[in-house]
């Protein structure tokens, strides 16, 4: 029997779903913008940060209106707690996102320091991981989730390895400081977002399983 | 095991022993009375018994016809009188059972119900026969009528009672009157325990001897229409019994058979009425 | 509050309007100048703790009352504008049904339970179209659809409660009011007859008693909290559950009392 406050858990995840694929958007836009050093780009992305920032709001309230008003239990429960959570993820994606575009309008007055090569690969990854986040949010789907999880290690990974040569062309050339800094910063700020994703499919499992698989390491009773 | 623990359970046995023999009388009462009417009666019950007139004093042959008929129409007129007043004022006294005249109508019908039967034949033989001057069929069932009043009518407005008021609120809810609602919900809910009451109601007077005295009289021929006396089962007993005759005190044994037997079987059909369920079950 | 799961009513258009209501049992205030109004095509509902007055409240809606002695009442209801005290009460309870706690079929077959309202008033469908109609509308057809002579007491509980709904709904009452319908009945049948109340707003005007706030918060679009004899809060159901104004009804739905 369908109960009528099914329409409003579709609804739900239909906005957190939106929400989702303007953060992808975001990042995407905002990566393509330091690469091809495109300040339009960059300033849509400023432009369409309070569009995510509204979302987050309104989840919120749809949030505690379905926890106020049914008694959901089990999955249902579950599902409306993680989107909470998801959503914070998300806005934190998107606050990335505007970062990266920030430090791209900076970044652009300069030369390029060097050809990119391990950046292109880290961003692409980092969209992957959101991608299937999200993914793995609509299907349900747990394989996808853990490959989320799996694929963290290789972007922190990039992130060390960025850290490494630009530090070795900062020592280098001290004129190039200035962009190469900022490049770090963008690649601090696509780690980060790989956390995110790492959160949300975190927040899968939970759905799903009902298992809480944040911080293996803490002891479980 | 102790001697006051032995006389306890001795006295315990004893008295269940008793209470069995004491209702074992009293079925048995019915059976001597049963069989005593068979074996004095059953033989006299034939065709002409059902079908011919009694014969003339001394002769033997002859039967009951006219007291059969006499009763059926006795019986069937002052149900036509009995069963309509005591009904509607059942129903009356379910419906507005709280004022001060409900009250008053419960307590006289009480009281009428106490009343002793020949004092009725007196009431019926000062208002309809002294007038005319003569005795009647009508006067005999006013009488019988009036003793089925109160039966009906306590038994009406039990049965009445019972029916719970959620449904008389589901009527009313729906727009219907407050007669409306009798009538359509709360009179078909408990049609079983009124019909059954005024089954017994019929089977009580069926068997009155007294009030017809006064009023039917006897008639040792066809009565016609209903203002002639009428001869009637109860009162052709009491008549043949008291008789030197021999034959006739057969009869009188047989009709006292076909009596008891009708009351016996309208008694037996209002138990199954009822037993088949009341009208509305606990939800 | 934005734009939530729930409807929220803007300018509300109002099926009735309760005004100064006063109400007596002989001697005893039970209700105090209760003023609310009722939305078209919504279900609003009463709560609040044990002889807070709701059922009272409720029966005065379509005159219930009066088949008790000694009740009285003072002010005013209207229904689409016009005080209900005035007209005549068989006309105004077939535009205002009723549905009670326990289920009262009445000792009929189920077709000639829903045609019961439909023979006293008369129909504009023939009957047999009319009871089709009524028990599609309270989701019973299918179930009984090839026992309609039978006798209403054969239906479980769920059932019979849902057999009153279409008895109820056969005279296309404007407003149809629930006294604790689900009550009496086990959780599954609840929840039928909860969705079966969200799918009826587009047929008629709902008004519901319920003991169970959470049934409240589950179906209604607005509420109204009861304490005794004396409505402390009224608003929409969302607004009350999560955030309301009065800190007696933030007590009662957080089960600090009642």
């Amino acid at each position: 029997m369908e109960r009528h406050f099914e329409k409003d858990l579709n609804e739900l995840k239909e906005r957190l779903l939106w929400m989702g694929s303007l953060a992808e958007r975001a990042v995407h836009q905002a990566v393509h913008a330091v690469l091809e050093t495109d300040e339009q780009l960059a300033k849509r992305v400023l432009d369409e940060e309070d569009a995510i920032n509204e979302l987050q709001i309104e989840i919120d309230d749809r949030v505690v209106q379905l926890l106020a008003l049914h008694q959901l239990m089990a999955v249902d429960l579950r599902f409306v707690l993680a989107v909470s959570r998801i959503n914070n993820d998300l806005e934190r994606i998107g606050d990335q996102a505007v970062n990266i575009a920030q430090s791209a309008t900076r970044i652009l007055r300069h030369p390029r320091v060097k050809p990119y090569v391990d950046l292109p690969r880290m961003s692409e990854l980092a969209e992957e991981m959101v991608r299937n986040a999200l993914n793995a949010v609509v299907r349900r789907d747990v394989d996808l989730a853990q490959k989320v999880l799996a694929t963290d290690d290789q972007v922190d990974h990039y992130r060390d390895q960025i850290f490494r040569e630009l530090l070795t062309y900062m020592m280098g050339d001290s004129s190039v400081v200035y962009p190469a800094f900022e490049l770090i910063l963008v690649a601090k700020n696509l780690e980060r977002i790989g956390d995110h994703a790492t959160n949300i499919a975190e927040d899968v499992i939970y759905i799903v399983q009902g298992q809480d698989v944040r911080h293996p390491t803490v002891d479980r009773r | 095991m102790s001697g006051r623990l032995r006389w306890r359970k001795f006295v315990s046995g004893f008295m269940l022993a008793m209470t069995g023999v004491c209702a074992l009388v009293t079925v048995s009462v019915l059976f001597f009375v049963l069989g005593d009417l068979v074996v004095h009666g059953g033989t006299s019950i034939n065709w002409n018994f059902f079908t011919k007139l009694p014969a003339p004093v001394g002769e033997t042959g002859g039967g009951m016809a006219n007291a059969i008929v006499g009763s059926a129409k006795l019986l069937a007129l002052a149900s036509l009188i009995g069963v309509p007043i005591g009904f509607l004022g059942g129903v009356y006294l379910a419906e507005f059972s709280g004022s001060t005249v409900a009250f008053v109508v419960r307590y006289a019908a009480d009281l009428l119900n106490g009343v002793p039967s020949i004092v009725i034949g007196i009431f019926a033989y000062a208002l309809l026969v002294l007038p005319f001057k003569h005795f009647s069929t009508i006067a005999g069932s006013f009488a019988l009528g009036l003793m089925m009043i109160p039966i009906t009518l306590r038994s009406t407005e039990q049965f009445l009672n019972g029916v719970p008021r959620a449904l008389r609120e589901g009527s009313m809810a729906l727009g219907a009157s407050k007669w409306k609602t009798i009538q359509a919900v709360v009179i078909p809910a408990a049609y079983r325990g009124i019909l059954t009451a005024i089954l017994l109601a019929f089977a009580r007077v069926a068997g009155e001897t007294a009030p017809l005295l006064f009023t039917a009289l006897g008639n040792r021929y066809w009565s016609h229409g209903w203002n002639e006396p009428t001869a009637s089962l109860p009162v052709v007993i009491y008549t043949y019994a008291l008789s030197p005759y021999e034959d006739w005190h057969r009869q009188a044994w047989a009709a006292g058979l076909v009596l008891l037997g009708l009351i016996l079987i309208i008694n037996i059909v209002a138990r199954a009425i009822l037993s088949r369920g009341i009208s509305v079950p606990r939800a | 509050m934005n734009a939530a799961a729930r409807e929220s009513s803007s300018p509300a258009e109002m099926r009735m309007t309760i005004s100064k209501l006063n109400f007596w049992y002989g001697s005893k205030q039970t209700l105090f100048d209760v003023n609310l109004g009722i939305a078209a095509n919504k279900i609003t509902a009463l709560i609040g703790p044990s002889g807070c007055g709701k059922s009272t409240l409720l029966r005065t809606l379509n005159r219930m009352y009066e088949t008790v002695r000694n009740a009285r009442l003072e002010g005013e209801i209207l229904l689409d504008g016009k005080n209900i005290l005035a007209q005549d009460v068989t006309q105004l309870r077939r535009r205002i049904g009723m549905v009670f706690q326990r289920p009262n079929p009445f000792p009929k077959s189920i077709f000639e339970n829903v045609a019961y309202g439909l023979r006293i008033n008369g129909s504009t469908l023939p009957v047999a179209e009319a009871v089709e109609k009524s028990l599609r509308h309270a989701a019973l057809w299918d179930e009984v659809k090839d026992q309609l002579h039978k006798s209403a007491y054969e239906l479980s509980g769920g059932q019979q409660q849902r057999l009153c709904i279409a008895r109820a709904l056969a005279v296309e009452p404007e407003v149809l009011l629930l006294d604790e319908p689900c009550s009496a009945l086990d959780p599954i049948s609840t929840a039928k007859i909860e969705e079966l109340l969200v799918q009826l707003k587009e047929l008629c005007t709902i008004v519901t008693v319920t003991h169970n706030m959470q049934q409240a918060a589950r179906v209604s679009d607005f509420t109204a909290f009861l304490l005794t004899g004396q409505l402390i809060e009224f608003s929409p159901t969302p607004h009350l559950f999560t955030t309301p104004g009065d800190p007696r009804t933030e007590a009662y739905i957080t089960g600090r009392f009642g």
